[in-house]
C-alpha cells in the first residue's frame, strides 16, 4: 500500500491514498479536487491535463503519481502565486496575466482546452515574455482545440506576455 | 423530500446560479411562492406564462429562463442582451440558470445555429411582455399613465420626474407575473437599442478563465461509482451493433469493487474507484462475435446502393440548357465521413431509482435526452430528469446521449449514482459521424458567362434515430432518420442558390445507411462537402470563361446580400482581380488565392483563402482566411467574430487532414494520431467580417462560414497548380497524387 505518498501541489503536501500506479490526473481531480487539469484523451495527446512539474509542462494523465515525488506540481489554480514567486511580487495577482488576457481577448470559446494552453504559455513566458510568433506556434504545437480558439490563444499570449513585461520585478 | 434528496445541490452550483435559489428541491419555509415552485415537478414549464421565463427580484435582478445551452458559442450572453434590451435592466442586473427539464422551457435543441435565430424572438417576446406588466404595476403604484413612464436600469420614473420611482424589484420582488405571454407586448425600436448591436462580453468567460467553471467533467456526486463502457474499438458496420460472444468476469476479479453490467447486448465496467473503471474496461476478457464486412470501397458501394431519390429543386429546363451551354464543367467530388471529436469525450452522471431518475448530461437537447433516456430506462418520460452541464465543444450529435444512456443503464443496474466517462477511443469509434457523401455536379456558362444551367446529384446516407447504449441495452433493430427535417437530404442553399440560373436541378440519393457508419448532423451538416462540389465547379466555370472568380461570382449574382458578403470578403483580403491560375510558378512552393460561397440555411457566407503548396511533400498550409458573414441583426458582433473564427480554423482543419478511417471489421481512426486536425503551429491568420444588418431578422451565425472556407482552400490549390483535387481531405498523399498526374 502507498503508505507515506505525498505529493507537492499548488506550495501544500497532499497525503495520496490512491495507488502508486495512478496517473496524476486521476489524484488531482478526485482527490484535490482541484478542475484545472482534466481528462482529455488519457494518451497526452491534447494537452488538456497539464500541469507544471518544476516549472515544467508534463502531462498528468500518463504520469504516475508516484513519479513525481519530490517535484513541486503547479496548475492552473496555483499559477498566480507562482507567477508571484516567479516575479518577486509582494502578493499573488487573482489571476496570472495569462488568465486576464484570455478574458481580455475573449479567446475562450467551450474552455476545455483552456487549462492546457495556459499551463503551457505560462511555461513559455517564464523564460521569455516576448516570444516571436513563430516561437509561439512552436511553444504550443502539442496543445489541440477543437472549437478553434488557436488564433485567439495567440493573441491572448502575446497580450500576457506585454503585460508581464511591464510587471515590477 | 424528493426522491432526489440524496443528490442535493452544492453550495458552488447554487453560487453558479448566480446565488438565486432556482432550482428547486424542498426548500422549507424561507422561499417565497414563486421560487418554491419552480422545478419541484417536471417539465417543461407552461410556455405561455411569463413566470415560465423571466423572474424579477427583489434586489432589482431578474433571471432568464433560457432553453438553450451554452457551448463556448456565447449564446448565454447574446440571449441575455435581448432580454435586457427590452426589459431596460444592464447586463450585471441578469442573471441565468443552467438547463433542466424541471425548469427551462422547452426551446428546442440548441442546433442548427437557431439560439439567436429562434430563440431570440421568444425571449425578446417574453421580456417585452414582462416589461408591460412592470409598467402596469408601476402605473397604479405611481399614479400616472402607462405612456408617461421612463425605465432605466430596472428604475421606473416619470418622465421629468427622476424622484417619483420604482424599482422592478419593489414591484415584484420574487412575487409571480401571472401574466398571460401573448406575444403581442410592443417591442422596443430597433432606433432605440443601447445592448443589441454592441459587443458585451461573453458572461461565462471569468468562470473558464478562473478555473471555477463547472464542465460536466468536474461533477461528482456523493457515493457515485465510476463506469466504462466495453464496446469493440471502433464501431462495426451499422446494424451488427457489438455482440459479446464470451465475457469472462473473473479476468477483473483483483480490482477492488470493480464489477461488470450487461444489459441486452450493452457492456460496462464499474468500480468505486475511476482508475480501477479504466483498468477493469481494458483488463475485461472478452470476445464479439465477428462482425460483417464495411464497404472496401465506399464510393462505389454508395454509387452502386439501392437509393431514395428526391428532387430537392427542379427549376427550367437543365438538360436543354446545358445542350445549349457554351461551356461545361463536370466532375465528381468525394467526402469523407468527419468525427465531432469533442475535445473533452463525453462524461455522463446518472442516479436512477425505482421512481425515477436524474441525469446529468452535455446533451444539446435536454427534452429529447429525456424522452430517449425514459426509453432505455422503462420510466415513464416525467420521472426522468435531465440536467445540462457544459462539455466541450460538440459541433452536433457526439456521443453525449450515448454516455448518458450508458450512465443510465449502469446506474439503474447498481442501484446508485454511476459517473460514466467515455475514454478517448470510445469517443472517436463510437462517434455518430457527419456522413460521407459523393456528389456529381455540372454546371453550364453561355458565351457570356453567366450561368445557364446547373445539376447536383449527391448521395449521402441519413442519421442515427436511437443512440448505440439503446440499441445495444434494448437489442432494438437499426433506425435512420430518412425524411422530415431530422433528416439530411442535399442541401438545395448549398448547391448553387447563391446565383441567378434559371435551369437548375438539385437531386438528393438517399443511400440507406445500414452497413456503413452510423450518422449523425456534425456543425453544418454535409455543407462543407455540398461547397467543397459546388463552388470548385463554379470556379472551373470563371475558369473556363477567363474570368477573375471574384468577378465572374459578381457577374453570375443578383442578391444584395450575397454580393455584399462575397465583396467583404474580397475586400478584407485586398482582392486583385486575376484569372486563377495565371501566374504558375515552378517554385518548389507555390502560392494560391480561392474565393468561394457558403451558407447553411438561412445566413450568407463567403471567404477567401490564401494557401501554400510544397510540391515536394504534398502539404498544403492555409495562411491567411477572410471571412464574411451576413446573418442578418447580429445582438452581439465580438460573439460571432468569435464563432466565425472558429468556424474558419475549424473548417481548414476538416478540409485538410479530417477523415474518419475504417478497415474491414470497424472504424480505426481512435485518437488524434489516426484523427489528426489542425494544430497550433497550423493553424491560418483569420479576420471575420460582420456584415450587419440590423433591420433584418436575426438568422444562424454558427455554421455559415464553413462551406465557403473549404471551398476557398480547394480553389486557392487550384490557383496554386492548377490542377483540382476531387476528394478531401486534402492530405498530402492526394495532393502529390493529383501533381504526379499533372500532365
Amino acid at each position: 500500500m502507498p503508505d507515506g505518498l505525498n505529493i507537492k501541489v499548488n506550495g501544500k503536501m497532499w497525503p495520496v491514498t490512491a495507488a502508486p500506479d495512478t496517473p496524476l490526473l486521476y489524484v488531482l481531480i478526485n482527490e484535490l479536487r482541484l478542475q484545472g487539469p482534466r481528462f482529455g484523451c488519457g494518451l497526452a495527446q491534447c494537452g488538456s491535463c497539464s500541469v507544471l512539474a518544476d516549472g515544467v509542462e508534463i502531462r498528468s494523465c500518463i504520469t504516475p503519481v508516484e513519479s513525481i515525488a519530490g517535484k513541486s506540481i503547479t496548475t492552473l489554480e496555483g499559477l498566480p502565486v507562482l507567477y508571484a514567486e516567479q516575479k518577486r511580487l509582494p502578493q499573488a495577482p487573482a489571476m496570472h496575466p495569462l488568465q486576464q488576457a484570455f478574458i481580455d481577448v475573449q479567446a475562450i470559446q467551450c474552455g476545455y482546452c483552456y487549462n492546457g494552453m495556459t499551463i503551457k504559455a505560462s511555461e513559455l513566458l517564464a523564460k521569455n515574455p516576448k516570444p516571436t510568433e513563430a516561437e509561439i506556434r512552436a511553444h504550443m504545437n502539442g496543445h489541440l482545440c477543437r472549437c478553434g480558439s488557436y488564433p485567439r490563444v495567440m493573441q491572448a499570449i502575446v497580450l500576457a506576455g506585454n503585460t508581464m513585461a511591464g510587471d515590477v520585478r | 423530500m424528493t426522491m432526489h434528496t440524496r443528490l442535493p445541490f452544492s453550495r458552488r452550483d447554487l453560487l453558479k446560479a448566480g446565488g438565486v435559489l432556482v432550482v428547486g428541491f424542498s426548500m422549507g419555509g424561507t422561499a417565497s411562492p414563486a421560487a418554491a415552485a419552480r422545478g419541484d415537478g417536471a417539465g417543461p414549464p407552461d410556455p405561455s406564462t411569463i413566470d415560465s421565463w423571466i423572474a424579477v427580484h427583489a434586489d432589482n435582478t431578474a433571471t432568464i429562463y433560457l432553453g438553450k445551452g451554452e457551448f463556448g458559442q456565447g449564446n448565454t450572453t447574446g440571449l441575455l442582451q435581448i432580454a435586457g434590451e427590452e426589459l431596460d435592466l444592464d447586463m450585471s442586473q441578469l442573471r441565468w440558470v443552467r438547463l433542466d427539464t424541471n425548469v427551462s422551457p422547452n426551446q428546442g435543441a440548441t442546433v442548427s445555429s437557431s439560439s439567436i435565430h429562434r430563440g431570440g424572438p421568444q425571449v425578446r417576446a417574453a421580456a417585452a411582455e414582462a416589461r408591460q406588466a412592470l409598467l402596469t404595476l408601476a402605473s397604479n403604484r405611481l399614479g400616472v399613465q402607462p405612456g408617461s413612464l421612463t425605465v432605466s436600469k430596472g428604475v421606473v420614473s416619470i418622465d421629468g420626474h427622476p424622484g417619483r420611482a420604482v424599482t422592478y424589484g419593489e414591484l415584484l420582488g420574487d412575487q409571480p407575473f401571472n401574466v398571460k405571454f401573448t406575444g403581442m407586448a410592443p417591442q422596443k425600436p430597433i432606433s432605440r437599442y443601447r445592448l443589441v448591436g454592441t459587443r458585451v462580453p461573453r458572461v461565462d468567460i471569468p468562470e473558464k478563465a478562473g478555473g471555477t467553471y463547472v464542465h460536466m467533467q468536474h461533477v461528482r456526486v456523493p457515493d457515485m461509482l465510476h463506469g466504462r463502457i466495453v464496446r469493440p474499438r471502433g464501431q462495426r458496420a451499422y446494424g451488427a451493433g457489438a455482440k459479446p460472444a464470451g465475457i469472462d468476469e473473473a479476468s477483473i476479479a483483483t480490482i477492488p469493487g470493480a464489477r461488470v453490467v450487461r444489459k441486452g447486448d450493452f457492456v460496462g465496467v464499474i468500480a468505486p474507484n475511476e482508475w480501477d473503471a479504466v483498468k477493469a474496461a481494458e483488463l475485461l476478457k472478452i470476445t464479439w462475435q465477428e462482425p460483417p464486412a464495411l464497404p472496401a470501397n465506399l464510393f462505389e458501394h454508395m454509387r452502386a446502393a439501392k437509393t431514395t431519390d428526391t428532387v430537392i429543386a427542379d427549376w427550367g429546363d437543365a438538360d436543354k440548357a446545358f445542350a445549349q451551354a457554351a461551356q461545361v464543367a463536370s466532375a465528381s467530388y468525394r467526402c469523407p465521413y468527419q468525427s465531432h471529436a469533442p475535445f473533452a469525450a463525453n462524461c455522463a452522471i446518472a442516479d436512477v431509482g425505482p421512481d425515477g431518475a436524474l441525469v446529468r448530461s452535455s446533451t444539446q437537447d435536454i427534452y429529447n435526452t429525456r424522452a430517449m433516456l425514459a426509453v432505455v430506462l422503462g420510466l415513464p418520460v416525467e420521472k426522468v430528469r435531465v440536467q445540462y452541464y457544459e462539455g466541450s465543444g460538440t459541433f452536433g450529435r457526439s456521443c453525449y446521449d450515448d454516455a448518458a444512456q450508458a450512465a443510465a443503464v449502469m446506474s439503474q443496474a447498481v442501484g446508485k449514482p454511476v459517473r460514466v466517462q467515455f475514454m478517448r477511443w470510445d469517443e472517436f469509434g463510437w462517434d455518430d459521424y457527419g456522413p460521407a457523401h459523393l456528389a456529381d455536379v455540372r454546371a453550364g456558362i453561355d458565351a457570356a458567362g453567366k450561368l445557364v444551367a446547373y445539376e447536383y446529384h449527391g448521395w449521402q446516407h441519413g442519421w442515427m434515430v436511437n443512440e448505440t447504449t439503446h440499441e445495444l441495452a434494448l437489442r432494438t433493430p437499426p433506425k435512420e432518420q430518412t425524411s422530415g427535417p431530422p433528416s439530411i437530404p442535399v442541401n438545395r442553399m448549398s448547391t448553387g442558390s447563391m446565383y441567378t440560373v434559371a435551369n437548375r436541378r438539385v437531386v438528393s440519393h438517399a443511400v440507406p445507411m445500414v452497413g456503413y457508419l452510423k450518422g449523425a448532423p456534425l456543425r453544418s451538416p454535409l455543407d462543407l462537402s455540398f461547397a467543397f462540389a459546388s463552388e470548385q465547379t463554379i470556379d472551373e466555370l470563371a475558369h473556363a470563361a477567363k474570368m477573375d472568380p471574384l468577378e465572374f461570382r459578381r457577374h453570375n449574382i443578383g442578391d444584395a446580400r450575397w454580393l455584399g458578403v462575397l465583396n467583404a470578403a474580397a475586400d478584407a483580403a485586398k482582392w486583385t482581380p486575376r484569372v486563377a491560375a495565371s501566374s504558375l510558378s515552378k517554385a518548389a512552393v507555390v502560392t494560391g488565392r480561392g474565393i468561394a460561397l457558403g451558407t447553411h440555411h438561412v445566413s450568407y457566407g463567403a471567404a477567401v483563402a490564401e494557401v501554400e503548396v510544397d510540391t515536394r511533400t504534398g502539404s498544403i498550409v492555409a495562411k491567411r482566411i477572410c471571412g464574411a458573414l451576413d446573418a442578418g441583426q447580429v445582438v452581439n458582433p465580438a460573439l460571432v467574430e468569435n464563432q466565425m473564427v472558429g468556424q474558419m480554423i475549424q473548417a481548414t482543419s476538416r478540409i485538410l487532414k479530417e477523415e474518419v478511417r475504417f478497415d474491414k471489421s470497424g472504424v480505426t481512426s481512435l485518437d488524434w494520431v489516426s484523427y489528426p486536425v489542425l494544430r497550433f503551429a497550423e493553424h491560418p491568420d483569420v479576420v471575420p467580417v460582420v456584415v450587419q444588418r440590423l433591420d433584418e431578422p436575426s438568422t444562424g451565425a454558427g455554421e455559415e462560414v464553413i462551406g465557403a472556407t473549404g471551398a476557398a482552400i480547394a480553389n486557392a490549390f487550384f490557383d496554386a497548380t492548377g490542377v483540382r483535387l476531387r476528394e478531401y481531405p486534402m492530405t498530402p498523399e492526394r495532393v502529390k497524387a493529383a501533381l504526379a498526374a499533372r500532365t
